[in-house]
């Protein structure tokens, strides 16, 4: 905690010289401190090879730990993945063992995640993500019709759920739900779906004249925000789950990319004051109301907001010549961090882990990264151009 | 990269500079859009987890365009109503300039063109198909190209054609004219498309 409030100091006194001086230079090493711990816990892996080993690393990895020589490490991870998996933790400055546990009954990899999670949670008492699942869209071109797919968190196991061969947008979890709203051209127009993925029924939840895209789900999933076009401009709407009770919630220039508040009370949404603004990022009472402006200074072209589960984070896409993710406390008390190259950001359970798309040549793919540890993995690929993650919450 | 980084926010200032000396302020002329389309239901699959999406039908479900909400919508067709030519207006095609929803001055005569067809034969009705190049996010460009979709639409509504008669559709990035990544290729694809609707006989 001191450190932490060390931190938190050092930093202010940073963003006041460089707001002083020249406000457009912006030190990440610095700023970086501001969310927390930064320096991965230290663990050595042994007996584990192939697929359990790379599971265990990657899962560890995009939740902050780092794997080094036995001798350098806080936690020694011990077993074997060879059939069922075994493994043991121990933790080598308390001298005893923390985790010892074996897992059968799936394949390899879900044991390692299992395996994984339990690592996590032994060590640092919060829940892992290693068998979360994504949602996100495939286009085998690059561009045009695609599909949504689901597959773990990883990138493992992708599955299209959709067969329509249409363009597609933007698919988000009912939560605590195996369902998707995503927007599908299927019908010759931008609407947004339902798809309940046990029974594989669909429902039209906004086929309105003009644009239905960029669905998300209030944290109870009673309620979607959405950009219509329906009025002859692009503004947010909610609208219950079934597609009923509409209603307009902003009326500003160019509304887009909303997402909830986790005690759902704020919808955060990318807009312009007027025409000749910049865009923000700012936020509106759920029901309507007087939007506030959050402070992104230092990240031009702020869009694609998502607000973190425990309500303390907004990340979100800059746009300067490339993408930039970034991440800023939601209650706008210092301005945003920069992260990495990419766009789309999209919370983990954990509040910490964030998945996203980048590109790579002339197609994107999806990565996962450890917002406090700046560490982070490629997801494994699905056909062609891999975009738009939703994380299951 | 830290250059970029210190470069890039003057570059756009400077680009927001002259974009805003470049304008008249105007507030956005809006005109709600009319139609509907027919509301479906997904089939019952049925069976397993992750089970893929029913195909689409035409009736039933809910979210759609009723009283409920926005503005009047007085009419009640869809482009697929129509039989779509795209060869009729395909000379009048008009361009934009980059991340901007304005129609550029040189365009009129195209857009004049575009109100004539119409004028010319009152049973025709117009679809706008409103593009981007690939820069900006998905979403973001999905939302800029209805806007350029819309900004046509409200031209011809000034020169004379009912907006009833205009649906718009936004394809972002996803329908490039040219597929390249240069600069003539994302100008060649920042775009309004212009479909002449007949009546199905």
């Amino acid at each position: 905690m001191k450190k932490i409030i060390l931190n938190i100091a050092i930093v202010g006194l940073a963003a006041f010289a460089f707001t002083t001086a020249r406000a457009q230079e912006i030190n990440i090493d610095t700023t970086i401190k501001v969310m927390g711990q930064t320096k991965p816990i230290p663990v050595a892996l042994s007996g584990f090879t192939g697929e359990a080993a790379e599971v265990l690393k990657f899962d560890l990895t995009v939740q902050g730990f780092s794997f080094v020589a036995p001798e350098a490490a806080q936690y020694l991870i011990n077993g074997t993945g060879a059939g069922n998996v075994t493994g043991s933790v121990t933790d080598k400055f308390a001298k005893k063992v923390v985790l010892s546990r074996t897992y059968n009954g799936a394949g390899t990899r879900r044991l390692a995640h299992a395996f994984a999670d339990d690592i996590v949670e032994a060590v640092t008492g919060k829940k892992g993500i290693g068998q979360t699942k994504i949602a996100f869209k495939a286009q085998p071109t690059g561009y045009g019709a695609g599909e949504i797919y689901v597959a773990d968190f990883d990138g493992h196991n992708a599955k299209a759920i959709t067969t329509d061969n249409a363009i597609v947008a933007k698919p988000a979890w009912a939560p605590g739900k195996l369902a998707l709203y995503y927007t599908s051209y299927a019908r010759g127009n931008p609407d947004i779906y339902y798809h309940d993925l046990t029974t594989g029924r669909r429902r039209l939840v906004a086929g309105y004249s003009g644009l239905n895209t960029s669905a998300a789900v209030s944290p109870d999933g009673s309620k979607i925000a959405m950009v219509l076009s329906k009025s002859g401009s692009d503004n947010i709407w909610t609208c219950n789950a079934d597609g009923t009770g509409l209603k307009r919630i902003t009326s500003g220039v160019e509304d887009s990319s909303p997402c909830w508040s986790p005690d759902g009370q704020w919808i955060c949404f990318a807009t312009k004051q007027n025409n000749n603004d910049r865009r923000r990022l700012a936020k509106v009472a759920a029901g309507g109301g007087a939007v506030h402006y959050l402070n992104t200074t230092g990240t031009p072209n702020p869009t694609e907001p998502d607000w973190s589960p425990d309500g303390k984070w907004i990340a979100f896409t800059s746009q300067m010549r490339d993408f930039n993710i970034c991440v800023m406390p939601a209650d706008g008390s210092r301005p945003p961090t920069l992260l990495v190259t990419g766009q789309a950001p999209s919370w983990a359970p954990n509040s910490r882990t964030l998945v996203y798309n980048h590109a790579l040549g002339y197609r994107e793919v999806l990565s996962v990264l450890d917002v406090f540890t700046k560490q982070y993995k490629d997801c494994a690929r699905a056909a062609g151009s891999n975009s738009q993650p939703a994380w299951a919450k | 990269m830290k250059m970029n980084q210190m470069i890039f926010p003057l570059v756009f200032t400077l680009a927001a500079a002259l974009a805003t000396t470049g304008c008249k302020h105007k507030p956005p002329m809006v005109t709600p859009i009319p139609g509907s389309l027919p509301p479906i239901v997904g089939n019952d699959a049925g069976g397993n987890t992750l089970n893929q999406g029913g195909t689409l039908g035409d009736t039933g479900g809910t979210g759609v365009n009723t009283q409920q909400g926005g503005g009047p919508l007085p009419n009640d067709w869809t482009p697929d109503m129509m039989n779509q030519d795209r060869a009729a207006l395909a000379a009048y095609t008009i361009h934009f300039s980059f991340d901007s929803a304005a129609i550029q001055g040189g365009e009129q005569m195209n857009l004049s063109a575009v109100a004539s067809a119409l004028s010319a034969n009152q049973s025709d009705k117009l679809l706008i198909e409103g593009n981007c190049d690939e820069r900006g996010t998905e979403e973001y460009n999905r939302a800029l190209g209805e806007r350029r979709a819309l900004a046509a639409r409200e031209a011809l509504a000034r020169a004379g054609v009912s907006p009833d008669r205009i649906r718009t559709i936004s394809y972002g990035k996803d329908k490039p004219a040219d597929p390249g990544h240069d600069n003539a290729a994302w100008a060649k694809n920042r775009r309004d498309d212009f479909i002449l609707l007949h009546p199905k006989p």
